[in-house]
């Protein structure tokens, strides 16, 4: 016997309020997962913004004998004390380099003290109440100001907030990845190559695959302590190197870079490998002529993907020994560097209340590359994704 | 191991006419042999997909391979380029010679008798390049060209082989895929004939195809069986009794009947062949 429409309808009610239900549930996760992301960003984007901006005066500068000697005497003594120590440390090197300055005075826009940037952002600050007298004087007269922080993109760490920058970090990090990926990059899509489009398929590789997964799961502090034993106590590869760090990571990545490789050549459909076989391929030509074209959008996602966790990796540099004070840029891979990650941890752990902003600016700056590197993971993937 | 070929020679010979070959000539057809099969069989894993085939096929004929679903006819095809090799667990034994040498045998290389055989698949397959470069892409892999003019003048030969020419000439560097069912079908035969193989193999090539196309690869067929040797399955009898000069009936993995396509359709002689093409069966 037959149901009349009205029955199934009856039935279908049930059966439609229980899919809505699960719709709205998996809308509002979504909703929440977006509101989280949402307060971060509003969080780091208040804390971190005022970072880009430095407290600089304008006061008189005297180029004298005897500032080359004593550089606090090239300030008023009144003002003294709201000029950066360290901007004041580097006068009598450019007097050196500019001779015709020795002699002079003129009026100068200077760093100033961290405690001055800090007092004019509206934070708790350690100045006294003649000094900031002093400084609402100053700002009162268009001689005090937040101006756009060059020191912060181009300097390395520095004790003194108003001379701390990202830029030895960011190098460290660009030249981390690229050891990174000059290693993992080729050694791991070739091994995916091997395993998905030659080798047997045995209890050997099939052990190889199981242990393959299982390094993509293991705890990244692992990989640290395995890039100390081996880079750093067997190979003699200098601590705290990007290139130790590099190759650490590359250990990291390697998996991700293999599965995601393996992924791709999987989903290029095989009726494409059985034609290059019938016009007399070898297997390598298929690999190289056919299947690895059309699987290079998803290595790349994937490469990318695993390069931009290899970024935000943290514990295996600390044990291979990149979490340092690193005032200075590095020059080559072999020099000491850190990484931003590492440098963001390092700036939260300063009692100073002027890292605070330091930090949410490090992490704002790792935030954009981050988004960078995935955004260039999304147009690689269509600009090169031929499904023809 | 030679031992046992000779053997299995002996005890196949009891129970076929003569073996290999055709149980009617068809005169008008051409007897110079291109393939020699012989006790061939064939296991996936632990099931066999093939048992004792031996079976004569002749050079610049269409041959047709008919049969129920699953009786082999695919399999058998694959043996003869040795696709076979590319599915893990197949275990081949037996002769398939070519030339006077066994395709099977370990010096010799899948990768020059796979030029000498080409294959068009049941489901057009083009390369995802332009129609150009389906083309010339294995000539230039197997160096028949290298100047550009040349590779010019063969990707057109090909193209016009495979009359395919007039509807792709003005648009040659657009993707192969872009095409409709049937050309890339074409494609893929024009791809096959440019690197001037002996044989081509095709798999049901028409069964994913509207009747149109349908007629004009049969056509095409029946052109090309002048320069190659072709042997093709399909399910299609009217077709087989169209391009086929012989005709060939699988069942259960065992070659039944070989014969003249004209008389196979009129006269089977065996039961299995005339249920099959009467229609009581499979
Ligand atoms: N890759 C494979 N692995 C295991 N068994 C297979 C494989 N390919 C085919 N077989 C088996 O071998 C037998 C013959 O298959 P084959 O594909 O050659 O049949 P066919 O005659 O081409 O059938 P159809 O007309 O449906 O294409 C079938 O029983 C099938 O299940
Ligand atoms: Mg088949």
């Amino acid at each position: 016997m037959s149901q009349s429409f009205d029955e199934i309808s009856a039935q279908l009610k049930r059966r439609h309020r229980k899919s809505a239900r699960l719709k709205w549930l998996s809308m509002g996760a979504l909703g929440l997962a977006g509101l989280f992301l949402v307060i971060f960003f509003a969080d780091m984007l208040g804390k971190g913004l005022p970072a880009f901006q430095q407290a600089q005066i304008r006061v008189e500068v005297t180029y004298s004998e005897q500032s080359q000697q004593l550089p606090l005497a090239a300030v008023n003594e009144d003002v003294r004390e709201l000029v950066s120590r360290g901007w004041l440390r580097t006068l009598p090197m450019m007097m050196r380099d500019n001779p015709q300055l020795l002699g002079t005075s003129r009026q100068e826009w200077v760093l100033a003290d961290g405690q001055v940037d800090q007092y004019l952002k509206g934070h708790y600050t350690r100045l006294d109440d003649d000094e900031k007298e002093i400084v609402d004087a100053l700002a009162e007269q268009g001689r005090a100001e937040l101006q756009f922080n060059t020191t912060f993109f181009s300097r390395g760490d520095s004790k003194m907030p108003e001379l701390a920058g990202i830029m030895s970090a960011a190098m460290g990090t660009v030249m981390t990845l690229l050891v990174t990926l000059a290693v993992s990059f080729p050694i791991g899509v070739m091994t995916a190559v091997y395993l998905e489009e030659f080798a047997p398929d045995n209890r050997l590789t099939q052990i190889i695959e199981i242990n393959i997964n299982n390094l993509a799961a293991i705890p990244s502090i692992l990989f640290g302590l395995l890039g100390l034993a081996i880079f750093i106590n067997f190979f003699g590869v200098p601590r705290s190197s990007p290139l130790v760090g590099g190759l650490t990571l590359a250990l990291m990545t390697l998996p991700v870079i293999i599965i995601a490789t393996r992924t791709a050549l999987r989903s290029v459909p095989d009726n494409i490998r059985h034609a290059a076989f019938g016009v007399g391929c070898s297997r390598w030509q298929v690999v190289r002529d056919h299947v690895l074209p059309l699987a290079l959008p998803g290595i790349m996602t994937g490469s990318i993907i695993g390069l931009a966790q290899a970024m935000g990796e943290t514990a295996p540099l600390i044990i291979v020994g990149m979490v340092a004070f690193i005032p200075d840029i590095s020059a080559s891979v072999t020099d000491a560097a850190t990484v931003l990650p590492a440098q963001i941890f390092t700036w939260a752990g300063e009692p100073d209340r002027a890292f605070v902003e330091k930090t949410a600016g490090g992490i704002l700056v790792l935030l954009t590359i981050l988004i960078a590197m995935n955004a260039t993971a999304v147009v690689l993937r269509k600009k090169f994704e031929r499904r023809w | 191991m030679m031992d046992m070929k000779v053997a299995n020679l002996g005890a196949a010979s009891m129970s076929m006419p003569a073996i290999g070959e055709p149980v009617t000539r068809n005169e008008e057809a051409n007897h110079e042999l291109s393939i020699r099969v012989r006790d061939l069989n064939l296991w996936y894993g632990q099931t066999q997909a093939l048992q004792n085939i031996n079976i004569d096929v002749y050079q610049k004929n269409v041959t047709a391979l008919i049969g129920p679903s699953g009786c082999g006819k695919s399999t058998f095809l694959r043996c003869l380029n040795r696709m076979n090799d590319l599915i893990r667990g197949v275990r081949i034994e037996g002769l398939v010679e070519m030339d006077g040498r066994d395709v099977n045998e370990v010096r010799m290389d899948e990768v020059a008798l796979r030029r000498r055989v080409g294959m068009v698949f049941q489901k057009p397959n083009p390369f995802p390049k332009s129609i150009y470069e389906n083309i010339a892409y294995a000539p230039r892999m197997h160096d028949l060209v290298s100047r550009k003019a040349d590779q010019d003048e063969l990707v057109e030969r090909a193209l016009q082989d495979a009359g395919l020419w007039n509807e792709v000439k003005d648009k040659l560097h657009q993707p192969g895929t872009s095409l409709s069912g049937g050309q890339q079908q074409r494609l893929c035969i024009a791809r096959a004939i440019a690197v001037q193989p002996d044989v081509i193999l095709m798999d049901e090539p028409t069964s994913a195809l509207d009747p149109i196309s349908t007629a004009t690869i049969e056509d095409l067929m029946d052109k090309l069986k002048k320069q190659f040797t072709i042997i093709t399955v399909t399910h299609n009898m009217q077709q087989a009794a169209r391009v086929a000069d012989y005709t060939a009936f699988f069942h259960l993995g065992e070659l039944i009947e070989y014969n003249d396509t004209k008389t196979m359709f009129s006269n089977p002689h065996t039961k299995k062949a005339e249920d099959y093409i009467t229609g009581r069966y499979g």
